[in-house]
């Protein structure tokens, strides 16, 4: 795809003709690489602010209201502050490791925006391995969260860094099989091809969620098994401000504090964009059909429908944040392997059958062809 | 061949909780040694605010002792300053007049709700719920504002005298009361659908650190520690002082209805309840009031009789009990005070034993301790 986008960039502009064609392809990647970077830092950046303001209006104050109007720039303010803190390793702590984990942690976060599918034509790789690639790159951050207990040298941060490798490891399962039955719909890991799999004339019916009653649950233990993967509320037991002092990034200060703290934004990004793509029918909205506007439109109309539904269940996450307590340690394994594992399973197990014995249809469409 | 346990020896994990931690409630010290997330002992360490203030008390005069007081427990300073009055009126045997009973009994019962509402808040915090703290801290707001036209502090109030009290009551204070229990009462039921009753926090609660009754007698809790054991015991009714005895309201106990009797989540309720009885005492207080002075006449040059005494009050994180010799002169003797955190902390090794390390914030939260008290 960045190759025809090269060649067509080249064709349109002959000057280019004597550069060679990988430089033409590798500057793109670099500028798309940038743009998503870009996109994915001011939505972190938002998303503090939006948090911040949410918790107020939920605990009845009034919120980051002195930076700019409404008091939007807080984030710049928090980010530049963070930036110019002092940088503080401990001296006990494993400087290396210490130095590699937030990284590791960011990365394994930010990556995975790769094959968000933000609009029709709006994604920046569409790997055909989509949705294998998120899971993938994101448990890189279990490795640096990890790494970030340990090396701090701190019995809190170590608890924390435990705590946080066991509870993702444990629901990247569920995660995982929650997600299943929407590839299994498409029949691609793509997540671009799950998305357009749930278009067509049914409105919201297409959507995955309406499928059938297996994919309807499926999304709820997504969401669920999502929550304790991103360590939110009441999942956040490896930060666990009030037991664990604020578990593995206790240590951290400054920009490499920010880097775990964005990282959280982003992860809720992931996964919420996830469960937009594979359930609530990404970008497609009912009666409209974004693929069929000018290019230029539909991807417009197409990134927004996608943001909103996004940016939604991103914000029934603050809001449980927000209201729920948090779980104990043992209770939250216990949920993963007595609760979700199984019902992740048998989900799999019902959607799979559904499939075989309906022939792949769903009920709005065999009640379409019920009808007519 | 070596079985697991030997090939990969795990080590007992020795973590220090505090004195710098957000849910120990000040700076209490907890030496846990843990097996991984489980503990196999949490030792308390206290110590780390002691102000003598007990020898304090042996070189200012009685009435220059009532700020002292004050820094106690300073989220109920005035059951603090009422119990310091009480105990030294006790002693002189000063006749107080009726209507600074009253004043006591309203501002001990207002300090009651304003220490509960912390005590519920700071709990549901250290559960990881952050909202129902902002709602407490809303409603002790207007508790503080009372205070302040009362005394013009919100914290310390240094209010009661020995004798009486040190102003009579504000120019509308009693209707601003009245308006602040009208507002208030429906938000207790709220704070039950908010978080009382949520399944997650039911779960950490229930059945966690069990204070049996016996152990609970055993171990001297008192207040609603003691009640959230089942035992219906109650300084306001079981011994009755000042104006409480014209006063009609229930002792709430623990039922165990989520789990077992006596465990976190019984404690937890207790104060939930004790919330509303405080309402009923207020209501009634307000409606009954006497006109008159709110100072008796006690000489400048204060000398108590010879004597000793003890005098328990019932405050609200127990019984605060004050044990007083005078030899005469314009100081007292000895001062001990029996503070009702410091007493808790008996317990806490025995209670905590086998829990995870998220349970020993639960413990420490259920009993509501209070630092300043501990270490005095």
């Amino acid at each position: 795809m960045l190759e025809s986008l090269a060649i067509s960039i080249v064709n349109a502009v002959p000057v280019l003709s004597g550069v060679p064609l990988w430089t033409i392809t590798l500057l793109i990647m670099v500028v798309v690489a940038a743009i998503v970077l870009t996109f994915a830092m001011v939505y972190s950046g938002l998303a503090t602010y939006v948090e911040r303001k949410v918790a107020g209006d939920i605990q009845a104050r009034v919120g980051p209201n002195r930076v700019g109007p409404v008091g939007l720039l807080q984030f710049l303010a928090d980010g530049i502050k963070l930036l110019l803190k002092e940088d503080i390793i401990p001296a006990k702590a494993d400087r290396f490791l210490f130095v590699l984990a937030p990284y590791l942690v960011f990365v394994g976060s930010f990556a995975a925006f790769v094959v968000v599918p933000f609009g029709v034509g709006l994604i920046a790789s569409d790997l055909n391995i989509g949705i294998y690639y998120v899971m993938a790159i994101t448990s890189l951050v279990v490795v640096g969260v990890m790494l970030a207990g340990w090396s701090s040298n701190n019995k809190w941060a170590l608890l924390g860094g435990m705590r946080a490798a066991a509870q993702i490891v444990s629901y990247e399962i569920p995660v995982g099989m929650a997600l299943l039955p929407a590839v299994l719909i498409a029949g691609s890991l793509s997540l671009q091809d799950i998305v357009r799999s749930q278009g067509g004339l049914f409105g919201i019916f297409g959507w995955n969620l309406f499928h059938n009653p297996f994919t309807f649950f499926s999304f709820f233990l997504y969401y669920v098994a999502a929550l304790a993967e991103t360590n939110r509320t009441p999942f956040d037991i490896p930060e666990a401000e009030s037991e664990l002092v604020s578990g593995y990034h206790v240590e951290y200060s400054g920009i490499r504090f920010a880097f775990f703290f964005l990282a959280e934004y982003g992860d809720m990004f992931i996964v919420s964009a996830l469960a937009a793509a594979c359930f609530l029918g990404g970008w497609h909205v009912p009666f409209l059909d974004a693929e069929a506007l000018p290019a230029a439109w539909g991807n417009l109309f197409s990134l927004g429908v996608f943001l909103t539904k996004t940016l939604g269940l991103v914000l029934v996450m603050m809001w449980i944040r927000w209201t729920l307590p948090r779980l104990r340690v043992d209770q939250l394994m216990r949920m993963a392997w007595k609760y979700l594992v199984p019902l992740t399973f048998f989900n799999l197990l019902g959607v799979s059958l559904w499939l075989l014995l309906f022939h792949g249809k769903g009920i709005p469409q065999m009640m379409a062809s019920f009808i007519g | 061949m070596k079985s697991h346990a030997e090939a990969l020896p795990t080590q007992e994990m020795l973590i220090n909780m505090g004195p710098q931690h957000p849910s120990t409630h000040g700076v209490l010290r907890v030496i846990l040694r843990t097996d991984g997330e489980v503990v196999v002992n949490a030792k308390p360490d206290v110590g780390y605010l002691h102000r003598a203030l007990e020898k304090i008390g042996e070189r200012v005069t009685y009435a220059q002792y009532m700020p002292f007081t004050d820094r106690l427990d300073y989220l109920a300073s005035m059951n603090c300053n009422a119990a310091w009055a009480w105990t030294v009126e006790k002693l002189a045997g000063i006749e107080v007049p009726e209507r600074a009973e009253y004043i006591r009994v309203i501002v001990c019962e207002l300090n009651r709700i304003s220490s509960h509402l912390i005590a519920f808040g700071s709990f549901t915090a250290d559960m990881g719920a952050f909202t129902p703290f902002l709602y407490a801290i809303r409603e002790r707001e207007r508790i503080n504002d009372l205070f302040e036209d009362i005394c013009g502090n919100r914290l310390t109030y240094n209010y009661v005298r020995i004798g009486g009290v040190s102003a009579d009551l504000p120019d509308r204070f009693l209707e601003k009361t009245k308006e602040f229990l009208d507002y208030f009462e429906p938000k207790v039921p709220e704070y039950n659908k908010l978080i009382s009753y949520n399944k997650i926090f039911v779960h950490r609660l229930a059945n966690v650190a069990v204070a049996t009754p016996e152990d609970a007698v055993g171990y001297g809790l008192t207040g609603p520690n003691l009640r959230g054991s089942g035992v219906p015991f109650d300084l306001r009714k079981n011994e009755p002082y000042s104006v409480y005895p014209k006063f009609d309201f229930d002792v709430c106990v623990g039922t165990g209805e989520r789990g077992t009797l006596g465990d976190c989540f019984d404690r937890y309720m207790v104060r939930i309840n004790e919330m509303k009885e405080s309402v009923k005492i207020l209501r009634q207080a307000i409606a009954q009031i006497p006109e008159g002075p709110v100072m008796a006449k006690v000489p400048r040059m204060f000398k108590p009789p010879v004597g000793e005494v003890y005098f328990r009050a019932e405050n609200p994180r127990g019984e605060t009990g004050i044990y007083l010799i005078s030899d005469g002169t314009v100081n007292p003797y000895r001062l001990k005070i029996r503070a009702p955190s410091f007493v808790t902390m008996n317990i806490f090794e025995k209670i905590t034993k086998g829990l995870m390390i998220a349970d020993v914030v639960a413990v420490i939260g259920s009993f509501d301790i209070i630092l300043p008290e501990i270490d005095r």
